[in-house]
């Protein structure tokens, strides 16, 4: 600080950029990595004003129908984790998807990706669990697909998931409607769904064991729409925050908005074993996955009355108004520490690496 | 939670920077030693809450980015290699070496894969009797017991396929090197508590006699640091010099005196490279000659990768304390924590990775001390 600047000029970092031409895990991991992947390869070739929203769903319109589609794979392993599997994933995951869209999700196709070898009993459970979890979200599969890959190409068992859900007209929920002076509210507990997968794919025992939160929300968003009806919708947008956490949805929403976003750590909510586990592994929770909670943009106005709404729901009983959206010279997400001190909040570079004490 | 909520307590932290407000005359530049404090100073904002005559400068203490890129060389070729499959802890696997890193690698087919203890290492060993297994053994003396048990029991139960690439880095020597530097500013150390939980503070003892500087071994919780920066401006203001514990639920004067054995049994001191700050003379730990057969420099004959690190590195001033990250023309623009240039950036308790996470947001935002208020 108290050098001449033009000594610092010429100092250099050692080390060189590692190689930016291959596919890395962290381009699946819904951060920085993945949103690069978006911006330099795909919305390049597919640009179109329907991707460019890039919103969980596409909206279009046919006929005067407005129409909400969406394709989701799953990739997860193990298969199966406490509170859930793959087949009940694949329907939560677009379902939801559908839901953030204010749509109602209405029917699905399936496409299985099977690793030769695979037990046919397991491709049972996962059926039967599809099965059961589409009729409790109330879509009917109407369609598939299945392919065998050879021995070592696959992983057991991909699943992917289209669906298509019915936008009531009028209504319009996107990432780009946050303004300044609207609050945050976040449906439930974050980071269970991550801790789980983790806990059971590294064999880590704890006292009270973390359950994936993996659920439908459409019921919860169908609640949330009816308090004011169609006319004056006072839902700006509506997330689930999966891959890449609360954190990464918010920086996505702020950076589409152009507005910023001012959180309030001691308002999210997060359950006494996933903050346990996260400290133990030392891992942010803010960046860790969600199958089954939502963020809603929504104006001051009717907080409290969509707060109720959501409350009054089993899915979102312990929703909590998290923050508040501000004029910011550029996209931030900001968060008051429990000491007053404001740190920010980044969206995820790469995969959340556990740290080695 | 129980042990941990009530270190977080904004009334405590509250009454300790009032004392500290009431104590403090002098202008005070103290250093924590660990990435770990660095990363709870930089999240919680404590440095924007202490008087402005403290200055908290951080210390070499992420493992991470004092590896030097010859070890990560030589681990980037080891995990190339077919028969290998390399583990190690997760946050190792995004430093950047010299062409590569290790995430890329894996991206190429290399077996990487990322455990949470070296035991585990071991487990993957006895499951693949047809591969090498190489943990990538770094870290302070924090790691040093529970790798040197990895080998000690691969040696018991004849695993031969099991072996650590070493870069074990030791606290004391590194405080003596940054205290003999002509540029030192530093009037006093927060220690490491976890290095401290297993060593004791003993060790410290002659670093506060030969440079007359206050030494407090002190916790990664808001009211840990905040306790030992008060400590040591008490000690600062009376002129004294100790070696003293704020983090006594963890640590004592001994240490682990098993885990210390463990370490003795299976590694030696000897000189170490320290990456952006160089050579400092006994500052490491490496396999002893009796389990030379787990020491994977040496069986897979690494000795003669040698790479020389760029004399001239901002990284290294940051790792003294000398400068903050923010003073590098490269922070934030070509070096961020998705293409790192330097170590600092790689792991979240890289002083430069704090200081991008956290303060990005910039003046606007932020709450000068006397404003402080934590009811809401």
């Amino acid at each position: 600080m108290d050098e001449k600047p033009n000594s610092l000029a010429q100092l250099i970092c050692p080390a060189l950029h590692p190689a930016k031409d291959t596919i890395l895990l962290g381009h699946g991991s819904g951060g920085l990595l993945s949103a690069e992947l978006m911006r330099s390869v795909f919305l390049p070739a597919f640009h179109n004003p329907v991707l460019a929203r890039l919103d969980d769903q596409a909206i279009v319109y046919v006929n005067g129908v407005q129409l909400a589609i969406t394709t989701d794979s799953f990739v997860v392993k193990p298969l199966f984790f406490p509170g859930g599997d793959i087949g009940s994933l694949a329907v939560h995951g677009t379902v939801n998807d559908l839901a953030m869209g204010g749509a109602t999700p209405l029917f699905l196709s399936v496409a299985f990706i099977i690793e030769e070898g695979l037990s046919i009993e397991v491709l049972r459970r996962v059926v039967e669990s599809l099965r059961a979890a589409a009729q409790k979200a109330g879509v009917e599969i109407v369609t598939g697909d299945t392919k065998v890959v050879e021995k070592g190409s696959g992983d057991e068992l991909f699943i992917n998931t289209t669906g298509i859900g019915l936008v009531p007209n009028g209504l319009e929920l996107s990432a780009n409607r946050a303004r300044p002076g609207d609050k945050v509210l976040l449906s439930g507990s974050i980071a269970e769904h991550g801790i789980a997968i983790l806990a059971q794919r590294e064999g880590l025992e704890f006292e009270c064991p973390v359950v994936s939160d993996s659920a439908a929300l459409n019921g919860l968003v169908a609640a949330m729409l009816r308090v004011n009806g169609n006319d004056h919708n006072p839902i700006r947008c509506l997330r689930d925050p999966t891959r890449g956490g609360v954190s990464s949805t918010l920086n996505e929403i702020a950076e589409q908005s152009h507005v910023g976003i001012q959180l309030e750590e001691s308002a999210i909510p997060i359950r006494e074993e996933v903050r346990g586990a996260c400290e133990m592994l030392g891992l942010d929770p803010l960046y860790v996955a969600n199958e089954g909670k939502l963020i809603a943009i929504v104006a001051p106005e009717a907080t409290e009355s969509i707060l109720e709404a959501m409350r009054r729901d089993p899915l979102g009983k312990d929703a909590q108004l998290i923050g508040t959206v501000v004029a910011a010279p550029s996209p931030i997400v900001t968060i008051r520490t429990s000491l007053g001190t404001t740190r920010c909040v980044d969206m995820l570079a790469g995969d959340q690496l556990p740290r080695i004490c | 939670m129980k042990f941990l909520d009530e270190y977080r307590d904004a009334r405590i932290a509250r009454q300790i920077l009032a004392e500290i407000e009431r104590t403090v005359h002098g202008s005070w530049v103290l250093m924590e030693i660990c990435g770990g404090q660095t990363h709870t100073i930089m999240r919680y904002g404590l440095d924007e809450l202490l008087p402005r005559n403290i200055e908290l400068v951080h210390g070499p203490g992420c493992p991470v980015c004092v590896t030097p890129l010859e070890t990560i060389d030589k681990a980037l070729e080891l995990a190339a290699r077919p028969e290998v499959i390399l583990v190690s802890y997760g946050d190792m696997l995004r430093v950047p070496g010299s062409f590569t890193d290790l995430l890329t690698v894996k991206a190429h087919g290399g077996d990487v894969r990322i455990v949470y203890s070296p035991t585990d290492a071991l487990r993957i060993a006895r499951e693949n009797p047809d591969h090498k297994v190489v943990f990538l053994a770094v870290g302070f003396e924090t790691t040093a017991p529970a790798n040197a048990m990895a080998v000690w029991q691969a040696k018991q139960e004849k695993i031969g396929n099991f072996s650590v690439l070493v870069s074990h880095v030791l606290v004391p020597p590194a405080i003596r090197a940054l205290m003999t530097s002509r540029d030192c500013r530093v009037n006093g150390f927060i220690a490491p508590g976890h290095v401290c939980t297993v060593m004791g503070y003993e060790e410290y003892e002659s670093l506060v006699a030969d440079f007359q500087v206050p030494i407090v071994v002190g916790g990664f919780e808001p009211v840990d640091i905040l306790e030992a920066v008060l400590m040591l401006v008490r000690q600062l203001e009376s002129g004294e010099a100790k070696a003293e514990n704020q983090y006594v639920r963890s640590v004592n004067y001994q240490g682990n005196l098993p885990a210390q054995r463990i370490v003795k049994e299976v590694f030696e001191i000897g000189d170490q490279k320290w990456r952006g700050i160089g050579t400092i003379p006994a500052s490491g730990l490496r396999v002893r000659e009796e389990y030379g057969d787990y020491d994977a420099s040496r069986i897979f004959g690494l000795a003669s990768i040698t790479v020389d690190e760029p004399a001239e590195c901002i990284s290294a001033q940051v790792l003294q304390g000398l400068k903050k990250p923010t003073d590098c023309p490269a922070f934030g623009m070509r070096c961020t924590p998705q293409y790192p240039l330097g170590a600092p950036m790689v792991s979240s308790e890289g002083a430069c990775a704090a200081y991008y996470n956290y303060r990005r947001h910039g003046k606007q935002f932020s709450v000068p001390s006397s404003q402080f208020s934590v009811d809401h």
